[in-house]
Parts: structure tokens; sequence; C-alpha cells
């Protein structure tokens, strides 16, 4: 690997993306994928569910540990919340492939546009900058690989957090609230939805992101839940001004028991009447109308 | 048509060589100092936008003297040099020997062959897990590459200034008395440097995955007014 030094016409600047171009190692350059037919579409490796929630400090982001290929379980334990840089996170959802290079990159391109130009881009400008990967693989996700990141950060200059979503055609939209992305989204939305109040605190905002994956993977086969018996657990990071910080497994298995515990004492509660199903198991049933 | 004039090639280096270091002797000289947590690198420099010392990688800084923007190109080059390998490979395939050859090939094939030669002379600094693996690399403009142990100088009086640095240096010191001493011998005994006049950054193990770190103005004030 020799020195990469360009004409002052030719250099590539801050963007290592493009310096990844010029040096022929770009990840999905987009004429490799013409070559699939529509129809032979692989059966490839999925992440699902992440959500990301603003509170006082600044955003809190988490996301479920399953990948799954078709109707498999891909992966237990695959992480989809990344740091970006200190004051930035970066959540995933998609083909999961594409998606970690996606990340690698964009981790990749934040650190060396702060160390060539000396300083870190603005929070608006790392946003686009992820806008313009999510564009440029467009032609993967056209062929079933599609990547829909979220991204989350505290804005040093306006001194708040802020939050991202993304479509597969690379459109950045900034959501004042909440924002979720992949396919248990629907469920984890609604309840960030029903659950969200300005100024949450940190702890209220984990809870809430924890009760909405929980509800997410209830409903969606492709979103995990929690899973105490090996021990795996979604992961959960809040970026105040102190920077991006993962939440210890330990304390997310604690806040998930508080969260079972109360569900569990809820169902007691109610006592719901399980459906019978004994018409069918060819049973004879005692209440049934020969006894009388 | 006119022939050219026979100059023998000793001639011709020796020409470039005195260019060169003409060139870097018109800036202010810089000294990098082992301590016991890491590296110091401090120079002395009264631009606080302009840098002369900066990160490359995870455990690796860079410093220039002399022409501006010929170390600078020489800086991005190598950012882009170590990101893509740290790319292409891993974070931890990265390393300031590699780098140090690739920057004293350049140096050497643009001294014999261009029409100018670089008029800089530049440090690749890494630390290692250990204090004795810590890597001090410096490069001339020629491509001559020296490999340091526990401090050095890049710049016009660097003579000077390593024979003041070889007699207050001791093995295992704190950054702040490495410091003190580095600025000592940058000043020399007849001038006095401030916080305002230096730029200073380590390179700390302590320091997470990115080891590099600049000390601001306030934090060299504080450490220099110590007794």
């Amino acid at each position: 690997m020799t020195l990469p030094l360009f004409k002052p016409w030719e250099d590539p600047g801050p963007d290592f993306a493009a310096l990844l171009r010029r040096s022929g190692m770009e990840p999905f350059p987009a004429s490799r994928f013409e070559l699939l037919g529509g129809d032979e579409r692989l059966i490839i490796t999925h992440g699902t569910t992440v959500c990301a929630v603003r509170f006082a400090d600044g955003v809190v982001m988490a996301g479920d540990r399953r990948a799954t290929a078709g109707n498999f379980i891909a992966h237990r334990a695959i992480e989809k919340v990344f740091p970006a840089d200190r004051h930035s996170g970066v959540a995933i959802a998609g083909a999961a492939g594409p998606a970690m290079e996606m990340v690698k990159v964009f981790q990749l391109q934040l650190e060396h546009y702060e160390k060539v130009e000396g300083q870190a881009l603005s929070l608006e400008g790392k946003a686009n900058q992820l806008g313009q990967m999510v564009r440029n693989h467009l032609p993967a996700a056209l062929q079933g690989m599609a990547v829909v990141p979220l991204f989350a950060g505290y804005d040093t200059r306006r001194r708040a957090g802020r939050l991202f979503q993304y479509d597969v055609t690379g459109g950045r939209y900034e959501e004042s609230n909440f924002a979720s992305t992949g396919s248990g989204s629907l469920h984890a939305n609604t309840v960030i939805k029903l659950g969200f109040r300005e100024g949450l605190t940190r702890s209220d905002a984990i809870d809430l992101c924890i009760k909405a994956l929980f509800e997410a993977a209830d409903e969606d086969s492709a979103t995990g839940g929690p899973d105490p018996i090996r021990g795996i657990f979604p992961v959960v990071a809040a970026i105040t001004a102190e920077g991006f910080q993962r939440i210890e497994d330990q304390e997310i298995a604690q806040r998930f028991e508080a969260l079972t515990a109360e569900l569990r004492a809820r169902n007691e509660q109610m006592q719901p009447r399980v459906p019978e199903t004994s018409d069918l198991t060819g049973e004879v049933d005692e209440r049934g109308g020969d006894a009388k | 048509m006119t022939m050219p004039f026979y100059v023998a090639p000793e001639q011709v280096m020796k020409d470039r060589a005195d260019y060169a270091r003409k060139g870097i002797a018109r800036g202010r000289s810089l000294a990098a100092v082992v301590f016991n947590d890491g590296i110091l690198i401090c120079a002395e420099n009264p631009s606080s936008t302009l840098r002369k010392v900066s990160e490359i990688y995870d455990r690796i800084a860079f410093a220039g003297v002399g022409k501006y923007n010929e170390f600078d190109q020489l800086r991005i080059a190598g950012v882009r040099h170590a990101d893509l390998k740290g790319y292409a490979f891993s974070r931890e395939d990265v390393d300031a020997r590699s780098l140090a050859n690739q920057y004293a090939q350049i140096l050497g094939q643009i001294f014999t062959h261009e029409m100018k030669p670089m008029e800089v002379e530049i440090l690749v600094a890494e630390i290692g897990d250990d204090p004795d693996d810590n890597q001090l690399f410096h490069i001339l403009y020629d491509g001559t590459v020296m490999d340091e142990r526990n401090f050095t100088v890049l710049g016009g009086e660097a003579e000077a200034i390593a024979e003041r640095l070889e007699a207050s240096f001791e093995p295992g010191m704190t950054l702040e008395r490495a410091l003190a001493v580095a600025v000592k011998a940058l000043a020399g005994p007849d001038r006095e440097l401030s916080a305002e006049d230096l730029e200073v950054a380590t390179l700390t193990r302590t320091n997470g995955r990115r080891a590099f770190r600049r000390l601001s103005d306030d934090e060299v004030r504080g450490i220099l007014s110590r007794p």
C-alpha cells in the first residue's frame, strides 16, 4: 500500500468514501448489482427493529439483537446500535452485511474528516453524509438489500439531542421527538408515541425504548425479545454532552425484569380467559349437550 | 542550441540539501519527549490554527517543521494511508514503521528527481502498550530515517536543543516534568516561552482508542506555572 498522494486538482479532500472510490476499494459499487435479475433474489441476513427517543439531556437509541434469513433466525446477538463518533450514534435495519459495511464506512468517514480538516463535522453535516451513503446504496436496495438507518446525536452547537430518519432513496427526515425503523417499527413507534412526553429523564427514556422493543418483539417474528437464558438483551445507548455511552447489559436486564414483573402482575389481575379449543381435540366434553 | 553545463552529482545533491536545510532553518523547532504514560510533542508555534502536530491514527501522531503546505500535504497523505490500511485490513495492522518508510520513499524520490526538494523534517510517533515499545521516527528532507529512543528534536536549531534535552532528560518522567523539560530546551537560556507560543499534544496510553490529545493553552499555562 503506497502513500496516497494526489495532484491538487484531483484531491478527494476530506471525503473518505471518495478516497475509497479513487483507490478502487469502493464497498458497494452500483454496477455490481445489475447482474442479478429481479427474480433471483438471494435470501440474505436482515436486521430489524431499532428506535431512538429524545430526552432532556440528549437521545437514547436502542435496537434488538435478532437477525433473520428468510424464516430462520440467523443470529441471536448481532448489534445494530453503534457509536458514529463521540457525540453521535447510528442504528441500522435492513440487509445486515451492507448495513455493517455502511456503518464502518460512516464511522471512518467522520473520523477521517475530523483528522484531515482538524475539526469535527456539524451534526447536520454528519446526517447529510449518511443520507448520501444511503442514496448511493439505492441500486442494491432495489435488489432487496435495502439499508435503512437511524442517526441521532447530541448537537454541541445547539446543545440538544436531535434525530434523523432515512428512507431507501437517501431521503433524510429530521424527527423532533422519536423515530424507529425496521420490521417491528410500527409497534415500537406506537408504544413510544403513547409514552413520550417533553423533557423525559434518561431513565424514563431508556425504559420507554425497552418497552417499545418488547412490544415489537411480541408482535413481530423478526424482532428478538430479551433472552435471559442466554443473557442477550437489546443494545441501548444514551448520547449526551458527555458523549456516546452504551448502557450496561446488567442494567438493561434489571429494567426488563421490572417490565416483565409489571406485565405479569397486570396479567394476573385480569385473569384472562384462555380460548377453548377442546372441541377439535376429540376429547368428550363433560359439559357437552349429551350429558344433560 | 545550447548545451547544459555539466554539474557533478555531488554538487547537485549538496545544493539541494543546502536549499532544504535553509528552508527548514527559517521555521521554529519542535521536540518530542517520552514520558511515563506516553509521548509528548511540543512545538514552538505562535499560530493556533495552522498546526504542526496532529493525529494520524489511534496510536500514531505526526509532526512537521519547515514549509507548512509541504508537511501538511504529507500529513494528509499519512491520514489517508492509515485510514485506508485500517479499512482494508484491521486497525491493529496500522503501524508507524511502515508509514515512516512510505514517507522516506516519497521524500527520497522527490529529493533526487524533482526540481526542488521538500523543505521539511517530519516525525512519526507511535505509543506501544509498554513504554519500551514506543517508536519515534525522525525523517529528513532527503528521506533519511532515524529511529530515536527517548526524545527527538526537529528543526533548524535541533542540535543545540537536543543537547539541552540530553542534559535534563530522565526516563519515566511525568507529563508535567516532561513538558517543563521540553519547553526549557526549546527556549534555551536566553528566552522564555509562554503557552501562547506553544503547541502541545500527547499520545497517552490511558486516553482510550484514540490516544492523541491536544493540551489547551490553559492546561499548558497551568502546568508551566507550577514550580
